[in-house]
């Protein structure tokens, strides 16, 4: 009995930050349920999870290579890239959306890669290495077309209506595959030797390397899973807004991050949750929606909360951290 | 003995210099035109003067961004502070306020973002990627804040003379940044500051065994890169007379990241060359003006700026070196 109550105490204190972001979500969604009439309902709680479906799928790969004490700052640009890339294929190629997709996947995952092998290789900083990745592939996106296309294709049409009704809960599509990833991303990071080994590397690379752990085939794949997952995020927002767009995702990297952050994971890796991921996702999601029910409150309050919640979360973080 | 203090500057800087005059050099060939430089009713026109003007913003911003990069560290805010800063300027000129006043608003303001900077990172241990990423990330909505969501047009003609004007022919805001530039150079290498600055990027904790104020380094560091954001917040805001909080200093972090780095500033920290970040902020200016020159729209002229900087990152990295000091060794013997 006793060591019961020890256990579940001490997997509070291991998980503090998660059971703190938990908290956090709740009291948000609390509030806005209370100031604004709707809020509290299935339809936005859904959309909290469909709205955000490609920064949340983004989100998840951020986590991954944060574990692992890097950083990727080339998502947001991978995700314009892909989706533009997608909808030119489909719609001046005419390749079939799905060939258009591994097409998509591939050239995602390749530049992933490549990040990864300069990075692990020469021993290149991750944050510099990334943000060439950025102006690559948004150059590449803005070279392809400057101007957004349209995807009219009677597949795309039949997926993005599909959608599955559980109870009084309608998830769509966007959501389905956000929660897809999440849960792929949850198995990968806490239930394979890939996701252990990751959190090894980002808690402390000399000894993981000391260990004899596969720190280089880890360091290189969790850039290439990234970039697939950054093409993933982009062909959920052809599909969420019908077309492919050069522009899409402009700093969608630095949201991506701060909600990982806000997840409770440690930028300085090694230690997070991906269950902290889609909690952060969910704050996230809770504030937009809020600001955009006020109506009164202009964009730019989104800007300035999120900072303040990341300053939040940090700071609480040095303070967790301290007595170790 | 301006510049170069020693032998080892001297080579590291060359290598920027090599690819801006190469740059240079391809560009006079393609165009004749590309070097002429023409008196025009007193004032100096040319595609040289135009880079010189065109990289003055970025350049600053570099110059605050080099001794944050020496001491291991990077400040990711600098494009929202030039956002904040030129708010500021539109709404103080708005009321009325002295020039001279709005001026030093903007740049306090700087200093202020960039103090806040250096407390999170030197003092509370922050790593500076995530401590300037809170200020990247709210500081753009602070300045939408500052004016409303709305593009303020500001009409002080004198204020427009910051950016714009010229000064016995010569523009004047490259001349102001490059003055900025010789005296920072006087002041951390004429004093010990540089080498605290660099003792700080090599090694934190022996510099703290050593004695010096590690933290107190680092926040006056931090405080100097802000200062000089906002003061190039007012050269953007003075050049296209209006304060745009929404693209005003946009990707400029980048930018000036890749100038320094380019210009042969150890990204690890530990080493810092002032007059490296002048040329490489011109080469990138110099580059993108070429893409230009091509035809190239603007929004593919990034695809090159990344090759750049990860053919300049590959040659900085110790293994490539190795490999080809092995090379030219293997050649010498020959």
């Amino acid at each position: 009995m006793i060591g019961a109550l020890t256990r579940r105490t001490s997997w509070i204190r291991r998980n503090l930050s998660l059971v703190v972001t938990a908290a956090i979500f709740v009291l948000l969604f609390g509030l806005a349920s209370q100031f604004y009439d709707g809020f509290f309902s299935t339809p936005v709680f859904v959309s909290l999870l469909s709205d955000n479906a490609f920064l949340g799928i983004a989100a998840v790969g951020m986590t991954l290579v944060i574990f692992s004490g890097g950083i990727d700052l080339s998502v947001g640009a991978v995700i314009g890239f892909t989706s533009i890339l997608i909808a030119t294929l489909i719609q001046e190629h005419h390749l079939s959306p799905v060939l258009a997709w591994l097409v998509g996947m591939l050239a995602g995952t390749g530049l992933g890669t490549s990040m990864g092998l300069l990075i692990h290789c020469f021993r290149l900083p991750p944050f510099l290495i990334t943000l060439a990745g950025m102006f690559l592939a948004r150059g590449l996106g803005f070279w392809i077309s400057t101007d957004s296309v349209g995807i009219a294709h009677e597949f795309y049409g039949r997926i993005s209506a599909y959608e599955i009704t559980l109870g009084s809960m309608v998830l769509p599509a966007s959501a389905l595959m956000l929660l897809a990833v999440l849960a792929a991303g949850y198995v990968i990071a806490h239930h394979t030797r890939f996701g252990r080994t990751l959190l090894a590397v980002g808690g402390n690379e000399q000894s993981a390397l000391l260990m004899g752990l596969p720190l280089g085939g880890a360091k290189i794949a969790v850039y290439a899973l990234n970039g697939f997952c950054a093409a993933l995020a982009g062909i959920v927002a052809t599909l969420y807004t019908g077309s492919g767009n050069p522009g899409m995702g402009i700093g969608l990297e630095l949201d991506a991050i701060a909600i990982v952050v806000i997840g409770g994971t440690l930028l300085t890796g090694g230690r997070g949750h991906m269950l902290g991921t889609l909690l952060g996702i969910l704050i996230f999601a809770t504030i937009q929606a809020a600001i955009l029910f006020d109506g009164r409150l202009s964009s730019w309050w989104m800007r300035i909360v999120v900072g303040s919640l990341l300053l939040v979360f940090i700071l609480l973080q040095r303070m967790l951290l301290r007595p170790r | 003995m301006t510049f170069g203090e020693t032998k080892r500057e001297a080579r590291l800087v060359a290598w920027p210099l090599a690819g801006l005059l190469s740059l240079l050099v391809l560009n006079a060939l393609f165009d004749p035109a590309f070097l002429k430089i023409t008196l025009l009713e007193g004032h100096f026109y040319g595609v040289p003067v135009d880079i010189l003007t065109q990289s003055a913003r970025t350049m600053l911003v570099s110059l605050g961004m080099t001794l944050v990069i020496a001491t291991g560290g990077v400040d990711l805010s600098v494009g929202s502070v030039v956002a904040i800063a030129g708010a500021v300027c539109a709404v103080m000129l708005q009321d009325g306020q002295a020039l001279s006043l709005t001026i030093a608003a903007a740049v306090g303001i700087g200093a202020l973002a960039g103090g806040i900077n250096g407390l999170l990172v030197a003092r509370l241990g922050v790593q500076p990627i995530v401590a300037t990423l809170i200020l990247m990330v709210a500081g753009r909505g602070l300045a939408q804040l500052i004016v409303g969501g709305q593009v303020i047009i500001i009409t002080s003609s004198a204020f427009e003379f910051i950016s714009n004007g010229f000064v016995l022919g010569v523009p004047f805001a490259p001349v102001l940044v490059l003055a900025l530039f010789v005296a920072t150079h006087f002041v951390v290498r004429r004093t010990a500051l540089g080498l605290f600055v660099e003792a700080v990027g090599d090694n934190e904790t022996a510099s703290r065994f050593a004695g010096l104020a590690v933290a107190r380094i680092k926040t006056l560091v931090y405080l100097f890169c802000g200062a000089c954001a906002g003061l190039s917040g007012v050269l953007v805001a003075a050049n296209i007379k209006a304060a745009d909080s929404y693209r005003a200093g946009e990707n400029m972090e980048l930018d000036a990241i890749f100038a320094v780095v380019v210009g042969g500033t150890a990204l690890t920290g530990g080493r810092f060359l002032i007059l490296g970040t002048v040329i490489g902020a011109l080469l990138i200016q110099t580059l993108t003006t070429t893409m230009y020159n091509l035809g190239v729209p603007p929004a593919v002229a990034p695809v090159p700026k990344a090759l750049l900087i990860i053919a300049v990152s590959l040659l900085q990295s110790e293994k490539v070196g190795r490999w080809l000091r092995g090379l030219f060794k293997k050649g010498a013997v020959a």
